[in-house]
């Protein structure tokens, strides 16, 4: 198994720390630990462990229970498209599928530039702009699949990795 | 203790206030069919939803097993309700179930099939898609096939609850849910001890032993002398797979059947016992005398030396360098003994039957193994045992008692019995210490301080001739790790310390007999409280009718040494019967 560097390891130990008098802490430790460091692998998870003293398997299992934890890095782009029941009959499937075909991914899944993750989430709330679509934190309405293309070719050219 | 009133199919009753209302029914002389909840809430998810019936005060249809009865409380088992929920609720697990009971080595210990059966469950009464499914096969003793869970969380809490080790947990969720050790790895790349204790409490088929009946059958195909050795603990618990009361030592019984299944010999594992304590003891000797490692550790549980090597990687100077008795034992028939019948080694297969799922993979260490063959060919459980009796149609219980083969190991002391039960084999050690050191035996043989049937940890400190030596005896890891941390610390007061894998020993080993209250309609209601006594009880019972008692007075080891191995901890006694231990990577 990979073993962490020593910086990643220092970091989760702090993390750890911040809730030493918590009852639960096991939420609020992996929330900062997807927050901070991106993602939860199983090197990560074995930290968690000797310093809760919850088990990896109990871990595993928080983490693979909640769509919002990842095991593996996400891209520095997150794209969610929005699934809810509004978005969904508005379309939104055939959104999060033209995504899917331009960057070659499916749902869950991080391109391999490590630039976009695609994300199926539920609904984030916006269903008066359905379909929905959040890239990192900001939404943008009513996507339609014609501007998929668009929508990807934008950040590309911003970060200079125009195709 | 307070009470409530409560009413039952409209007929009054007091119970105690706090009881769920499975408990409360049991008491009152109803079984709800229950399923995923096991031994007063060890594991009580109210997951599986088997045992609803109506109760006044709920909305709707209520969990038995998790929901508290009241003052007042109504309670309808057999209502047409109720019934067909239950039933339904079996039928919808057996939907999603590989349901293959003919193939399944649970069936007859199915906890599954006895609620579909006791409920009325139809087959194939709910068609739909089924769960992905995983087949573990890699670990030696376990197997793990989660087209049969029903994801109870038995094994979980017991894993926990036994070692604090927590190896399974249940992975991702709603449908696509199973449990497995983290990132859904084989128990074979994880810090899984192989202790058994999951399989132990599994209600179905979904954990198992791995079976090596096979191996056998394959070496009696291929005509070699094929020998066999049980584990003490194992008479304590092999009757119960025949219908005799928990606690029943059928040894005569037992050395009768593995007679009539074929076996050239047949041996008790209390003469490696005493080989063990022999070796052990000296070890110790040398180690409290010469200023060696202490407090030195037994190595006789494979389960507590997986435990050793994962977690205490430091403190693996502390396990005594000695096989367990039964890789001992197999050492010296392939070698003493094979060499007095003329027998090439390499013709000679050695069966352990044991108590414990890890011993399946200690035979397979390569540490163990002389010249780079195993001291044991195959290792099947108590469990295998009854399998084989039965499909050897052999009717046990008209067995006769025969007595073990008596040709040049077939002597053993009451020392080497104990050694099934947490202690045994502390005050069997003791024994031999005492003589050492004094000259003379103890005059009341036993050292009842050091005595127990359950987890936790016991200490004593024996006075021997102006010598103290401080023991300690843990058994169950999460007992275990107290003391290690101890060492650890450079706390630890002890020159002796025994640790079992399974809290209890080896009388509770994950091997043994399973201990299912449903299908056990004789023994009384708190007999998952009692059996580990029981079993013990069986065990001290045969000590105490054994003319010789320690280990060193057994004339066939004190033959063993003089014709073969010289003395205790010798060159030979070091290449045959002691062995090493290496720190391994918990996630490997």
């Amino acid at each position: 198994m990979a073993k962490l560097s020593e910086n990643a390891a220092k970091m989760i130990a702090e993390i750890c720390d911040r809730y030493k008098d918590e009852k639960t802490p096991l939420m609020m430790i992996l929330s900062d630990i997807q927050n901070e460091y991106g993602y939860i692998p199983l090197e990560v998870q074995e930290l968690v462990s000797a310093k809760t003293g919850i088990s990896v398997a109990e871990i595993y299992g928080v983490v693979t229970f909640y769509s919002f934890f990842s095991l593996e890095p996400k891209g520095k782009y997150i794209i969610g498209c929005c699934l809810g029941t509004a978005c969904y009959v508005k379309g939104a499937q055939q959104v999060i599928d033209k995504f899917s075909e331009i960057l070659k991914i499916k749902p869950g899944q991080t391109t391999e530039d490590g630039l976009f993750t695609l994300d199926a989430l539920r609904c984030i709330g916006a269903c008066g702009i359905a379909p929905a679509v959040s890239i990192s934190g900001q939404v943008h309405p009513k996507v339609s699949p014609d501007q998929v293309a668009g929508i990807i070719e934008e950040i590309r050219q911003k970060e200079g990795m125009s195709a | 203790m307070s009470l409530v009133n409560i009413k039952i199919e409209g007929v009054p009753y007091q119970v105690e206030a706090g009881l769920t209302i499975l408990e409360a029914a049991k008491a009152c002389g109803y079984e709800i069919p229950s399923l995923c909840t096991f031994n007063h809430g060890e594991c009580n998810q109210g997951s599986c939803r088997v045992c609803l019936v109506e109760a006044t005060g709920a909305r709707g249809l209520v969990a038995s097993c998790v929901y508290p009865v009241a003052e007042g409380m109504e309670i309808k088992i057999s209502s047409p309700k109720a019934v067909e929920a239950r039933r339904r609720s079996v039928e919808l697990l057996l939907s999603n179930h590989n349901v293959n009971c003919q193939q399944c080595l649970k069936n007859g210990n199915c906890e599954l099939l006895h609620v579909a059966q006791m409920t009325g469950a139809r087959e194939g009464a709910y068609q739909g898609s089924h769960s992905e499914t995983y087949l573990d096969e890699l670990a030696p003793g376990l197997v793990r096939d989660t087209s049969k869970c029903i994801l109870c969380g038995r094994c979980i809490a017991r894993c926990q609850n036994a070692h604090g080790l927590g190896i399974l947990g249940f992975e991702n969720r709603g449908f696509k849910t199973f449990v497995s050790p983290a990132e859904n790895r084989s128990f074979a790349n994880s810090p899984c001890i192989q202790c058994g204790q999951c399989v132990s409490v599994c209600p179905t088929g979904a954990l198992m032993e791995k079976s090596e009946i096979g191996k056998i059958d394959e070496a009696f195909r291929q005509g070699k002398h094929v020998v066999v050795q049980a584990a003490p603990a194992v008479r304590a618990s092999l009757g119960e797979e025949f219908g005799y009361p928990i606690g029943t030592p059928v040894t005569g019984k037992m050395i009768a059947a593995l007679r009539r299944l074929g076996f050239e010999r047949v041996y008790d594992v209390n003469f490696g016992a005493d080989l063990t304590i022999m070796e052990e003891g000296t070890e110790l000797l040398h180690r409290l005398t010469e200023g060696g490692v202490l407090p030195m550790i037994t190595s006789c549980s494979p389960g507590w030396v997986n435990y050793a090597e994962f977690n205490y990687g430091d403190l693996l100077p502390h396990l005594s360098s000695c096989k367990s008795p039964h890789q001992m034992q197999g050492a010296i028939i392939k070698s003493y003994w094979a060499q007095q019948m003329g027998y090439d080694p390499k013709d000679v297969f050695v069966v352990s039957v044991m108590p414990c799922v890890a011993k399946k993979g200690e035979k397979e260490r390569e540490q163990e193994k002389v010249n780079g063959i195993p001291d044991v060919d195959a290792v099947i459980t108590t469990r295998e045992l009854g399998r084989m009796i039965r499909r050897g149609g052999i009717m046990f219980n008209r067995l006769p008692d025969e007595e073990w083969d008596q040709d040049i190991m077939g002597d053993y002391t009451g020392a080497g019995v104990i050694f099934g039960v947490t202690g045994g084999v502390m005050e069997a050690a003791l024994r031999t210490v005492y003589f050492k050191l004094t000259g003379k035996e103890k005059e009341s043989i036993t050292f009842e301080e050091v005595r127990g049937h359950d987890a936790g940890i016991r200490e004593a400190a024996i006075d021997i001739n102006g010598t103290v030596v401080k023991v300690a005896i843990a058994s169950g890891m999460k007992s275990a790790s107290v003391l290690l941390d101890e060492i650890r610390a450079g706390k630890s007061e002890y020159q002796f310390i025994e640790i079992m894998g399974c809290p209890g020993g080896c009388i509770n080993g994950g091997g043994q007999s399973y201990v299912r209250p449903c299908f056990l309609p004789n023994e009384s209601d708190d007999i998952l409280d009692t059996y580990k006594e029981k079993r013990a009880k069986a065990l001290y019972t045969e000590d105490e009718r054994q003319v010789i008692r320690q280990s060193h007075n057994n004339p066939q080891i004190i033959e063993l040494y003089e014709k073969f191995l010289g003395e205790p901890n010798s060159h030979k006694a070091h290449e045959l019967l002691h062995t090493s231990y290496a720190a391994r990577e918990r996630f490997a």
